[in-house]
């Protein structure tokens, strides 16, 4: 190797592909990480936003594309734009409220104003720029913004393929059965929780379609269910459900298969669990089929989907992974609900995310306390791989790539071949 | 509110105080079950995010009723929590306390509450407001509602393995 090759051109020493062997520098190299927000987060989709987050004309959320921080903003005619936060003339940002509505952005520094398209609408006392000065070129940087069934996404690649292609009809299929939750109604994100962990945002990239860690790191939430949910939970056991690699880096993990499509077998018992809320809905007048639907979508979908690089869906959440630093990565819970449904509905949906997500629910401290150990941990043994090999004994082809046991690590292996392809 | 001569409110601040530092001193030392024990069985300790205050309707850090505090204190006590065992250390101070109304049997108190956590050789530092609903009862009190609003309670936070 010259001494003026890049220093990560060895791609196949970070993850050989073969054995599924990933190195530890993966986790903790700072120049790798550049490189990675270079590579991967600023030439693939990215998600920023949901758009019930920002419902109306003139409202905004603040979000991040890697490192970058932007903003998601429906304009007047209700077109959806991602810019980046910062102010053409010396680099402030021109928005620090995390989420509101607005007519324009003004950075507070010279004032500069901003329509809600980002494009330069004036500034104070412009002679001294000369006649030549075109606002037309000053205008906050955009990215290109796509949505798909309410999934914000942008990128600063020009050239990408279109967002659905990016995700393919797979990853489409399972988003149109995840938003089925609704219940009917359209859904939409009741609040976030938000927390930091000192790890690489690739331990964070893992974990959503990994069920080999849930009955272990899980096990004390798991002890505060009722037996039939418990027995819904125990997916590893009963064996019935698969990961599969869905392409471009996207995988699910079907934990509960019968959970699939909601909308499906609607006919079934209620489960004990949501006796009460049933009972509510038909008291407050809800006709049977309606109340068996809403019912049904509480609880949350049956599996788990991992959108590469920064976005998953799980149960009744979304959770959002902002890489940092190298060894630091922020993580969005946000919780969804049924934009207009019966507040019992939402409540218990509420109440249901508590009880997992956040800093101070029951599973998401003791994933974060992990993900932080396998960051402390790889400080020693450097010369050992990281093993992502699991399953590879039995996968078999699935819709649209491997398919393998619940619990194989064939979704770690999907965005890792990703990764890989973007870091050539 | 009820009418008090100085020295009775006096009295009640120093009994309330005497209470609050309880409470901190059985959860710096990890005593859930004397804490559990602290509380009415219709009571609620609620760590909202934001400045909402319709805690029912929307997502909140904790929103927990006395099943959820038995189960939340079971996974702290039972060892197969991984962020729980071992917990980090505190040591939190209660402070600037201050009775609003006393209405009936209810005393509606907040205080300042700093909290300062260890582990993994790190120090984490936290301040909130904390609003407790006091309920009097022979010759001391319960809680009856609990309300704790960390600073920055909707920005980025980590990982809780304790109460505030």
């Amino acid at each position: 190797m010259s001494l003026d090759m890049p220093k990560f051109s060895d791609l196949d020493a970070l993850y050989d592909e073969e054995n599924a062997k990933v190195a530890t520098e993966m986790y903790e190299d700072p120049d790798l990480f550049a490189e990675e927000m270079e590579k991967v987060f600023k030439r693939t989709w990215v998600f920023v936003a949901h758009e019930s987050e920002f419902p109306d004309k003139g409202s905004f959320k603040l979000s991040n594309v890697g490192l970058e921080p932007v903003i998601v903003v429906r304009d007047r005619k209700g077109k959806i734009h991602c810019m980046v936060n910062r102010c053409r003339h010396r680099a402030a940002t021109v928005c620090e409220v995390k989420k509101g509505k607005t007519a324009s952005f003004q950075c507070p520094y010279h004032g500069w104003g901003y329509a809600l398209d980002g494009s330069l609408r004036a500034l104070p006392y412009p002679e001294q720029y000369g006649d030549d000065f075109d606002k037309a070129q000053h205008g906050l940087l955009k990215l290109r913004t796509e949505a798909y069934n309410g999934m914000v996404f942008a990128t600063f690649n020009d050239d990408i393929e279109p967002l659905v292609d990016f995700l393919g009809p797979e990853v489409c299929r399972y988003i149109d059965l995840f938003m089925k939750q609704g219940g009917g109604f359209p859904v939409k994100v009741l609040g976030e929780h938000q927390f930091t962990v000192p790890m690489n945002w690739k331990v964070q990239l893992e974990n959503t379609t990994d069920a080999y860690h849930f009955p272990v790191v899980h096990k004390s939430f798991m002890q505060t269910l009722d037996g039939a949910t418990n027995e819904m939970f125990d997916f590893l056991d009963k064996g019935k459900g698969w990961v599969e690699d869905l392409g471009n880096g996207h995988s699910v993990m079907m934990m509960i298969p019968e959970l699939e499509d909601l909308e499906a077998n609607l006919d079934a018992p209620i489960p004990e669990r949501f006796s009460a809320l049933a009972q509510e809905l038909r008291d407050e007048g809800y006709p049977d089929d309606q109340v068996r639907r809403i019912v049904r979508a509480v609880g949350g979908a049956g599996f788990n989907l991992n959108l590469f690089p920064n976005v998953s869906f799980s149960l009744a959440f979304f959770r959002v992974l902002t890489p940092v630093s190298v060894e630091r990565t922020d993580i969005r819970h946000m919780a969804l609900g049924m934009d207009g449904g019966p507040a019992a509905a939402n409540q218990m949906r509420l109440r249901l995310h508590e009880h997992f997500q956040g800093p101070m629910g029951f599973g998401s401290p003791d994933d974060a306390e992990v993900w932080e150990r396998v960051q402390r941990g790889t400080k020693g043994g450097e010369q050992l791989p990281i093993l992502v090999n699991r399953g590879m004994v039995d996968e078999e082809p699935g819709t649209a790539g491997p398919r393998g046991h619940i619990s194989a690590e064939t979704g770690m292996r999907a965005a890792y071949k990703m990764w890989k392809r973007m870091m050539a | 509110m009820t009418e008090m001569s100085k020295i009775d409110t006096n009295a009640l601040l120093m009994d309330v105080t005497r209470f609050l530092w309880h409470e901190a001193d059985l959860l710096d030392a990890c005593a859930y079950d004397e804490w559990l024990d602290l509380w009415t069985e219709d009571g609620l300790y609620i760590m909202p995010m934001g400045a909402g205050e319709d805690y029912a309707n929307q997502l909140n850090l904790c929103y927990d009723n006395a099943k959820m505090r038995r189960d939340r204190i079971g996974r702290f006590q039972a060892g197969f929590s991984i962020s729980s065992a071992p917990p980090a250390v505190t040591v939190r101070t209660i402070s600037r306390i201050v009775i609003d109304k006393t209405e009936g049997d209810l005393i509606a108190v907040r205080a300042a509450e700093h909290l300062i956590e260890d582990k993994f050789g790190r120090q984490r530092t936290w301040a909130g407001n904390a609003y407790y609903e006091l309920k009097a009862v022979d010759g001391g009190f319960k809680l009856h509602r609990k309300v704790v609003k960390l600073l920055n309670s909707d920005g980025m936070l980590n990982s809780f393995s304790y109460l505030f």
